[in-house]
């Protein structure tokens, strides 16, 4: 073998390895130091002396990480309804064949391309009372209006919701859109045949079989409400007082505010836990099913 | 038209006229709050045409307003947001692309597993990665820099792009490589002579996923930068905390759009492929 060739059969290695070495590693490395760190007494910096599993009891003692869960149960859970309920409709009446479809569609997808610094910060000034909607309201004379969810403990992980439906829903239009367009003719031409109306033909023949993309989206979109963390700070800072805050923000606040590094990975360990929760069954679910499907074709 | 079709058409536009004003009332009112004086905002509250027009509201966001102490305006942080997206985008989609390459066309043993593990990259929450950052970039001595942070954005960013470009070059015939392979052309020819012509699709929705997508992280910046360093989603954070007492309506709004600005243009020009990032990345 010539240098020259030998190179050639080298070299190719060299450009393949590092790039998909260092993504394995950045991906299982961290992970697996940081599950480390949860298990450390560290403090301001890492140690290495064993802690087991306290820091995992104290922080689900927590008062913050329990009130943070609450609330992402609450957030969660609205945020995908709501974003899937109009993000559904969105999608039906755009598949209307209406004019204008791509102006609609432009104008339901923007906030995706915005960051949700910008959102929260807009939210927080249209949803404030003595500046948004409640003043506006006011001005015009309805006196008695009253929108302060923002100040109040109660409600304030709703205004959350509300700029999160705002930012994802035009998401999930553009997916089930997609699901939408990809019935088959044969099946709808069917259906009219048959007499069924346009509702009837939505709700037994159109929606079954974009049940597989329904569930990805609504998938996709609790993966998004277990990690939404700029929202929450620059909309409500997690407050009034703890009123919003979330998971995410907790770890950060025990990570680089109290200084705790053991503690922060602990809960950071454990939303990764939350996340596996909603991934994995449906990982899982989507193996089953193209297995079954292998196993026909 | 039938009247009743014509009635439900109207109904089906007036639903989404609805919604499409719910969708542009946020831009809308930045837009016209950035031309509105803070006290004209104070008084007549944020959703309200502006009195007059004022137009010092930009130069000053830009150049002389203060965030903790420094009197620069946001210039600074949104030149290194740019220093910070334009390399990280450039050297996550090239590399993206050859990993792509390598894992759907190459082939080797175990390419599955090393694509199932760096995809798994694009679902871990950053949280779990915060702290061997810190550490990592201590050690490289690249904290508070934006060469750090272009560091990070690329290794991050290499789960995504390989996942897009993987994806796209599945679909392209082995034949084609096995005939090349025949006559002799070798790995890097292969790419750059059949696949690299093949991509500029999937290259614009990388592009401008990664650019998006950089363009408007927060965590990572505020965790791995401070002060004058800073990208511009940790400074406007920055900014509304410092002006929390006595908020400056108007030049917060110039400096909202000036920070949207680049990745609503990007959305604007490129929608289309946009929309095609959305899906790639999310239907697999």
């Amino acid at each position: 073998m010539t240098g020259r060739e030998r190179w050639d059969r080298i070299a190719p290695h060299l450009v393949i390895w590092p790039p998909i070495l260092v993504s394995c590693a950045y991906v299982l490395l961290f992970s697996a130091w940081t599950v480390w760190i949860s298990f450390t007494r560290s403090t301001l910096m890492p140690e290495n002396s064993w802690a087991g599993w306290r820091n995992y009891s104290i922080m689900l003692a927590t008062r913050n990480w329990q009130i943070a869960y609450t609330n992402l149960f609450i957030y969660g859970g609205c945020f995908v309804v709501f974003t899937m309920a109009m993000g559904l409709l969105l999608a039906v009446l755009i598949d209307q064949r209406i004019r204008g479809e791509n102006v609609y569609r432009a104008i339901f997808l923007y906030p995706l391309a915005v960051s949700f610094v910008v959102t929260g910060t807009v939210w927080g000034w249209l949803l404030n009372p003595s500046i948004g909607l409640q003043k506006m309201m006011h001005d015009l004379g309805w006196s008695s209006f009253r929108f302060e969810w923002l100040i109040d403990r109660d409600k304030a992980i709703y205004t959350i919701v509300i700029a999160g439906v705002w930012q994802a829903s035009g998401f999930a239009m553009a997916l089930l859109l997609a699901g939408l367009r990809s019935v088959d003719g044969d099946l709808l031409k069917a259906a009219q045949i048959d007499g069924a109306g346009a509702t009837r033909t939505y709700l037994r023949v159109v929606f079954p079989t974009i049940g597989p993309i329904f569930v990805a989206v609504m998938v996709m979109l609790l993966q998004f409400a277990i990690k939404t963390y700029d929202l929450v700070v620059a909309l409500t800072g997690g407050g009034p007082g703890l009123a919003s805050t979330l998971p995410t923000v907790v770890v950060y606040d025990f990570m680089f505010q109290r200084g705790d590094l053991g503690k922060g990975s602990a809960a950071a360990v454990m939303l990764l836990g939350s996340l596996a929760f909603v991934l994995v069954p449906y990982g899982l679910y989507q193996r089953w099913k193209r297995r079954k499907a292998g196993a026909h074709a | 038209m039938p009247k009743g079709r014509l009635l439900s058409r109207c109904a089906i536009h007036a639903t989404l006229i609805v919604f499409a004003a719910f969708y542009l009332v946020p831009l809308v009112v930045v837009m016209l709050n950035s031309l509105r004086s803070t006290e004209d905002i104070a008084h007549a509250g944020v959703i309200n045409l502006p009195r007059h027009l004022v137009w010092s509201n930009f130069s000053q966001t830009w150049s002389s307003y203060c965030i903790s102490e420094h009197c620069t305006g946001i210039q600074p942080y949104f030149w290194n947001s740019m220093r910070m997206v334009i390399p990280a985008t450039i050297v996550s989609t090239m590399l993206g692309a050859l990993n792509g390459y390598s894992l759907s066309l190459w082939r080797f043993r175990g390419d599955k597993f090393v694509f199932g593990i760096m995809t798994l990259g694009v679902f871990l929450p950053e949280q779990m990665r915060l702290v061997p950052w810190v550490i990592v970039l201590r050690d490289l001595g690249l904290f508070n820099t934006i060469s750090g942070l272009v560091m990070i954005h690329t290794v991050q960013g290499l789960s995504f792009t390989t996942l897009f470009c993987r994806n796209y070059y599945v679909s392209i015939p082995q034949d084609l490589l096995k005939a090349a392979r025949i006559d002799g052309a070798g790995f890097f020819r292969i790419f750059w002579r059949i696949v690299l012509p093949l991509s500029p699709p999937i290259l614009i929705v990388t592009v401008i996923w990664q650019f998006t997508g950089i363009w408007n992280e927060y965590l990572y910046g505020v965790t791995f930068s401070t002060g004058e360093h800073q990208p511009i989603t940790a400074a406007l954070i920055a900014f509304s905390a410092h002006l929390s007492d006595a908020p400056q309506y108007g030049q917060q709004s110039a400096a909202v759009l000036l920070a949207a600005a680049p990745t609503l243009l990007v959305y604007l020009f490129g929608g289309r492929y946009f929309v095609r990032g959305l899906t790639a990345g999310a239907v697999k």
